[in-house]
């Protein structure tokens, strides 16, 4: 016999799942309609890496819950910004959901008008979950998300914050304590640097460009801020100049040599190995340095916050959101899979395999999320971080020409060059660029 | 009249026989035509055209005449990046050019074993830049690296290579030298399979030694091939773009950065396609007017009726 209304179990089920939101504290509301756009095809553009990993692993469950067929790809991320940028600009873009991130493409992406506005979709009881909420992002994220407007063009997927990571052996064998304070990292970095025996107290970003993740952290807590009221660029002033003898004084006497030409791998390499004692770098890197195949460190390493500078202490902070390119035909299934990958099934995977961190309070904050992370001492450097999170890039169109001139001067630092003529040169430089773009 | 009757049909018989012939080359010529223009004339024209506009992508473009070339000369990154690839072009010609000549007239000689080594000589040129500059990154390494290892076996301190702004454009034309010297050591050899026996003979009897021989006959005698040879590492090195990027992406800073590097960041990272475009116009002029150059020099120094046989 054919069976129409729903069963009992469904709707007993139903009930109860009414009953736990009303206990929390959410709103009563329906369920959105998931299975409205089955049939549909999506394309995804995502970025290599665990965010593009923990989308790609559990996607099926998201196709069992709407019908919705999603086709993903994984990109490196240099070429990912390339590739996104050109399919935008050029009206037809081959995917319909796009893995952005947010330090470098946010305004870019907002002038070329190449997102869909997602706020009507957010309160959309129909499309949106009830706990999906504009409040439950941190106001990181919001800043990223949101434009002038306060449209929300994408939803914050995960956020990277820096850390300062250590080698608990070599802290113990020269009686080291973890510094607290700039100061005290360099004079910890000196007391562990021993280049007879190949290891040396700090290693960090020295190649252009990549080095201004962690620079902007030391002139963040130097008191820096990028930009004056009227959109001047201030990283040449007196909190630059200090901020990048810290840098220079830390890169170079303190650091493996060759580390003007070291991203993050070759930091991380030099961290693993055994011959670095501490690193400042963005938060995700904890499940290569735990693997005891990849690393001679595992289970040695120490976790927490960046040192206070001078005038305070922050953790430079990146991001990575998951928006709709305007162009989309299919932008409700698009919607869709946006809230899914940021939910809090997914957030909580995201965060237990410290492949990221949400930006989401209501995941981060549940005990029970905690509970299945793996190295608490690493949760506990994430969440201290979150609570001095303070944006690491000027919010402008020329970021990438800003990381290589900035970057550049910095690097030359590292051979000798003077930090305020090198400073004042890449400025000259760059100012003229920012302005171009930004009045265009 | 009976002259005129008698032409006339001869003339008859020809002409629609040409009528029919000589469009009818314009089907076969047509397909790479079409190819040239669609694949060179065309992107040429708008890569022209480009540079005339401040176009970025995502921003409306608008016609700004000569302004992005009037922006090249204040670029001190642009200046720099000529310097650097005006550097990186003349060591990674002359080094190859000198030591493949000097491997080939290694190689003509005749020992046992010839083929065999010749075969492992010229195996460099067959790996894939990319791979070869991963493996050269790890080679350089100042810390885990073999180079420093091997200079530490002879007592010499450890070097920086690549890591360092002074000595990495060296560093990457070792890298260059190493791939490239068995392309030219090809090319002599096959001028000096060239070469007739006979002035060699008189030098003998006349009492010339070795470096005599060399210096006054195979020198001037492989002298076209070696301009071939010196052309096309000219062009290759001055658009080398793979083993710079992957070993150093132009850096430390930009002590590396070549024209080739600077245009792809302006156009594809940049998105500065106006600019990025006034770049490559200004660059390729620089190739065509080198290569004119060699080629002129080249002309002046052929020995045969075709060319020195090359």
């Amino acid at each position: 016999m054919a069976h129409f209304g729903p069963t009992r179990r469904a709707l007993l089920q139903g009930t109860l799942a009414t009953g736990a939101l009303g206990l929390t504290g959410f709103p009563a509301r329906a369920e959105p309609q998931w299975k409205k756009y089955a049939g549909t095809t999506l394309e995804v553009n995502l970025v290599k890496g665990p965010r593009g990993d923990n989308l790609q692993k559990y996607v099926k469950e998201f196709t069992e819950l709407t019908g919705i067929k999603v086709e993903s790809e994984q990109i490196p991320e240099q070429q990912q910004r390339q590739k996104a940028v050109i399919e935008l600009a050029s009206g037809k873009p081959s995917f319909d959901v796009i893995h952005l991130s947010y330090h470098v493409q946010k305004r870019q992406f907002e002038k070329g008008g190449w997102l869909a506005d997602l706020s009507g979709y957010m309160k959309d009881p129909n499309l949106t979950a009830p706990d999906l909420v504009e409040s439950d992002f941190s106001k990181a994220g919001l800043q990223y998300a949101k434009n002038d407007k306060g449209q929300m063009l994408s939803l914050p997927w995960s956020v990277d914050y820096f850390v300062l990571y250590y080698n608990k052996e070599l802290f113990a064998k020269k009686g080291v304590a973890v510094p607290k304070t700039f100061d005290e990292m360099v004079a910890a970095a000196e007391k562990l640097t021993d280049p007879k025996e190949g290891i040396y107290g700090f290693v960090g970003r020295g190649l252009r460009n990549a080095n201004m993740a962690m620079w902007t952290n030391f002139y963040l807590n130097y008191g820096g801020e990028f930009l004056d009221a009227k959109g001047n660029i201030l990283t040449d002033g007196p909190e630059a100049i200090a901020a990048t003898k810290l840098y220079q004084t830390l890169l170079t006497k303190v650091a493996p040599p060759g580390v003007s030409g070291f991203n993050w791998m070759e930091s991380m390499a030099s961290f693993t190995q055994g011959r670095a004692a501490m690193w400042i770098d963005a938060d995700g890197w904890a499940p290569p340095l735990e693997d005891p195949a990849a690393s001679r460190i595992a289970g040695k390493v120490g976790y927490t916050v960046v040192p206070a500078g001078p005038k305070g202490q922050y953790s430079s902070t990146y991001g990575d959101g998951i928006g709709i390119a305007a162009a989309s035909k299919n932008k409700e299934a698009a919607y869709l899979l946006c809230q899914w990958a940021v939910s809090k099934t997914q957030g909580a995977r995201l965060l237990q395999a410290a492949g990221g961190v949400p930006f989401r309070n209501s995941i981060i904050d549940d005990p029970e999320v905690r509970k299945g992370v793996k190295s608490q001492e690493w949760l506990q450097s994430v969440i201290d971080s979150s609570k001095i999170s303070k944006l690491g890039l000027p919010i402008v169109i020329p970021v990438a020409e800003f990381r290589d001139l900035v970057g550049a001067a910095l690097t030359a630092t590292l051979s000798g060059g003077d930090p305020e003529t090198e400073l004042k040169k890449a400025h000259e430089q760059f100012r003229p660029i920012l302005e171009r773009s930004e009045k265009a | 009249m009976s002259a005129i009757t008698q032409i006339a049909p001869a003339v008859a018989e020809t002409a629609p026989e040409q009528q029919w012939r000589r469009p009818s080359y314009w089907p076969f010529v047509l397909p790479a035509l079409v190819v040239v223009l669609a694949i060179i004339i065309f992107p040429w024209l708008f890569t022209i055209w480009m540079s005339l506009n401040e176009w970025k992508v995502g921003s409306p473009t608008t016609f700004v005449g000569l302004a992005n070339y009037l922006r090249l000369p204040a670029d001190p990154r642009f200046v720099e990046a000529v310097w650097h690839t005006i550097a990186y072009t003349a060591l990674s010609v002359v080094l190859p050019v000198i030591l493949g000549t000097f491997a080939a007239v290694v190689f003509h000689q005749k020992f046992a074993g010839r083929g065999f080594l010749r075969g492992i000589f010229i195996m460099p040129m067959m790996a894939t830049p990319v791979a070869i500059a991963l493996v050269w990154t790890m080679m350089f390494h100042p810390q885990l690296g073999v180079l420093n290892y091997l200079l530490s076996l002879v007592g010499l301190p450890p070097q920086l290579w690549v890591f360092n702004p002074n000595t990495v454009i060296p560093s990457l034309v070792l890298v260059e030298t190493w791939q490239w010297t068995p392309l030219v050591m090809l090319i002599v050899l096959g001028g000096l399979a060239a070469i007739p026996i006979e002035p060699y003979e008189s030098a003998e009897i006349d009492g010339a030694n070795i470096w005599q021989t060399f210096r006054y006959i195979t020198l001037p005698l492989i002298t076209p091939f070696l301009f071939i040879a010196g052309m096309i590492r000219m062009i290759d090195a001055v658009k080398s773009f793979d083993i710079i990027f992957a070993i150093t992406q132009g850096g430390p800073g930009s002590a590396s950065e070549t024209i080739n590097l600077y245009l792809y960041s302006v156009a594809f990272v940049y998105y500065d396609l106006g600019y990025g475009s006034a770049i490559a116009v200004v660059f390729f002029f620089l190739i065509i007017a080198l290569a004119g150059v060699l080629l002129y020099l080249r002309r002046r120094t052929m020995w045969t009726e075709i060319g020195g046989g090359a």
